[in-house]
């Protein structure tokens, strides 16, 4: 397969409504971005790009069938091709490796991967029935769907088989939110305490409001590209920002979209078919895991993200990574909950199972440079969402994998700064990092690893 | 105190408005204006109904409309679900029907639902559980009656529960709850 690059992104405002423009004009405002960024006028552009990806999760939220071609449409990307791809909250994710597939495959040589939603046009709670259709709708969505109360099923889980606490997960809430002070893309820019999240309105025991994500209307483009395109593109003129920024690992994982049909491996099974290559080469934590299994743990139950270790450890393999702690500079990754967030340290392998909690509360996870109220125990080692992650962005669900993609993507161009007006958020000496993009009660999720050359 | 709500609830519903302000004049500056015009938001119902089929887990609703509770498993592996499947993930082979009503049952995971969905919000706070059963390979969710919501305690997992049934079936999958055994 070619060599895959990710050269431009743009993101619009993530807001709690945009009545003021139609999704295909909000699309326009992140595709513009990514083009100005280029340095190429709209034109120059469209006579060059091959084709696209379009990536929105809902057709209840928008009422509209088949709007990614009117999205398309309004680009002005006819007649090139282009398809939709969704997958619930990984939507975003699953498109831009549409996009890489399309670019390393030779099918293209420049491809657009651009998402969307706006999920303003209901109330809060119609929209929580829309999202909560996407678990069985036979055995799941009738008995209460809601998906504050999956994860929160989740957690208790959690809580119960590893001793994980409330504060723990608000550390999260309190570092994702702070690091979106600095983020003018984000919806929420608050300052919050500890204290803050726990004694905001309870939604589903034990996550409060602040544990949880919020809905958005927004939308975010990425442009792809091979070697051969990268060439067009600076023939016609484009300002290619250097380092390039490659994409150099995919992977994708699944699961059941019923939690309760989860599997309870055992612990041969769980280290032959899922431990990390780190794992599977550490004896302290093999006996680690022993224990954990002698107290009844099972995989992945309920507590863990099976499709996101399966999505790590095949996107690591292919990038070379076999220390995600230590080889990644930073990840972002999808936080729709502050509990999710530290079960995806754990399938990530930044931590072992059971650890995430005393992860998230270490400082490990966190921005240096920044003060986020409290005194944390370690110094920061990999930091996660240092944009401020989905709790504080917002989750306009096609649009965030890709937002995702474009805050990599300018960390990694070192361009943060720039496109922040603020260098706040920018990773000194960022050289890799990563992508997560993850769906349902963990059904799809994607992991992309993106690093600079030279 | 417990915290009070500093915005007034707000939501869709209001007055139909005839008549909507445009200029009066359509000279280029007035159409010009146009593009600074504030959005029109119309209201639109969205309401359908669907016919559902519960295919080849309907002896489980019929089931649990004559107070039985019935789970599934794979003849040849002995792997048992708590919610059914007709067919096994990992034989392919198409699954037995197997009564679960009396059968040993436990909390493995809950949470109190404090708001929700809005066809579930008259409901609220409402405690969803998944159920675990012996020798059965995979949960069940259902809903949980009989405890307090405001004494929410990891202390519920492990509980042993069993299952009550609604007397007048409506043929869904709250048809079965659970209570402490």
């Amino acid at each position: 397969m070619r060599p895959v690059y990710a050269l431009s992104g743009g993101v619009s405002k993530f807001a709690k409504a945009r009545p003021d423009k139609t999704f295909q004009a909000i699309v326009k405002e992140a595709y513009d971005y990514a083009i100005e960024d280029l340095g190429l006028d709209f034109e120059a552009f469209t006579a060059l790009v091959d084709g696209s990806v379009a990536s929105y999760f809902s057709d209840h939220f928008t009422r509209q069938l088949m709007a990614g071609i009117m999205a398309q449409d309004y680009l002005g990307l006819c007649p090139k091709p282009s398809h939709r791809v969704e997958g619930g909250g990984a939507t975003g994710g699953l498109c831009f490796q549409e996009a890489w597939k399309s670019i390393a495959s030779g099918h293209m040589d420049i491809c657009v991967a651009y998402g969307f939603e706006t999920m303003s046009h209901v109330e809060t709670w119609k929209g929580n029935e829309f999202i909560a259709l996407a678990s069985d709708v036979s055995f799941d969505y009738p008995v209460g769907g809601f998906y504050s109360g999956y994860y929160a099923m989740m957690v208790t889980r959690h809580m119960k088989e590893f001793g994980t606490t409330v504060e723990e997960m608000a550390h999260v809430s309190v570092k994702n939110h702070i690091n979106a002070f600095y983020n003018p893309y984000a919806q929420k820019r608050s300052r919050y305490t500890i204290d803050d999240v726990r004694n905001a309105p309870m939604v589903a025991w034990p996550l409060t409001r602040l544990d949880i994500c919020v809905m958005s209307d927004g939308a975010a483009a990425t442009i792809l590209v091979s070697e051969d395109g990268l060439a067009k593109l600076e023939k016609a003129g484009a300002k290619i920002s250097r380092p390039l920024v490659r994409v150099s690992g995919i992977g994708c994982g699944t699961d059941a979209m019923r939690m309760s049909d989860r599997p309870h491996l055992d612990y041969e099974t769980f280290m032959r078919d899922y431990a990390t290559e780190q794992e599977k080469s550490s004896g302290d934590t093999q006996s680690y895991y022993k224990k954990l299994w002698d107290h009844g743990t099972r995989y992945p139950g309920i507590h863990s993200f099976r499709a996101g270790r399966t999505a790590g450890n095949m996107a690591y393999k292919q990038a070379g990574v076999t220390d995600p702690l230590g080889e990644l500079d930073f990840i972002e990754l999808h936080d729709a909950y502050t509990s999710s967030e530290i079960q995806t340290y754990e399938d990530l392998g930044l931590c072992r199972y059971g650890e995430g909690g005393p992860f998230a509360a270490s400082g490990k996870a966190h921005m240096p440079g920044i003060d986020y109220g409290m005194k944390l125990p370690e110094d920061p080692a990999c930091p996660i969402n240092p944009s401020g992650g989905l709790i504080a962005c917002g989750h306009p669900v096609g649009a965030t994998g890709l937002m995702q993609a474009v805050f990599a993507l300018w960390q990694l161009q070192g361009t943060i700064k720039k496109h922040f007006n603020d260098g706040k958020l920018q990773v000194k000496d960022a050289k890799r990092g990563a992508i997560h993009s993850h769906a349902g009660t963990g059904t799809y999720v994607t992991v992309s690893i993106l690093e600079g050359e030279g | 105190m417990a915290k009070q709500p500093d915005r007034r609830p707000d939501g869709l519903g209001g007055y139909i408005v005839h008549g909507v302000p445009f200029p009066v004049e359509r000279d280029p500056d007035s159409l010009a204006f146009l593009k600074r015009m504030a959005p029109l938001q119309i209201e639109q119902d969205y309401a359908i109904t669907y016919l559902h089929s519960y295919g080849q887990d309907s002896p489980w609703f019929a089931a649990a409309s004559n107070k039985v509770l019935l789970g599934t498993r794979d003849a040849n592996s002995g792997y048992t679900y708590a919610t059914p499947r007709g067919h096994d993930m990992f034989s392919g082979k198409e699954t037995d029907w197997i009564d679960l009503t009396d059968r040993p049952a436990r909390i493995h995971a809950f949470t109190v639902c404090f708001f929700g969905s809005e066809e579930f919000l008259p409901e609220t706070p409402f405690v969803l559980a998944l159920i675990e059963f012996d020798d059965v390979n995979t949960l069940f969710l259902t809903r949980l009656m009989g405890m307090d919501p405001e004494q929410a305690s990891l202390d519920w997992i492990g509980l042993e529960v069993k299952p009550g049934f609604l007397r007048n079936s409506k043929l869904k999958p709250t048809d079965v709850y659970f209570t402490p055994a």
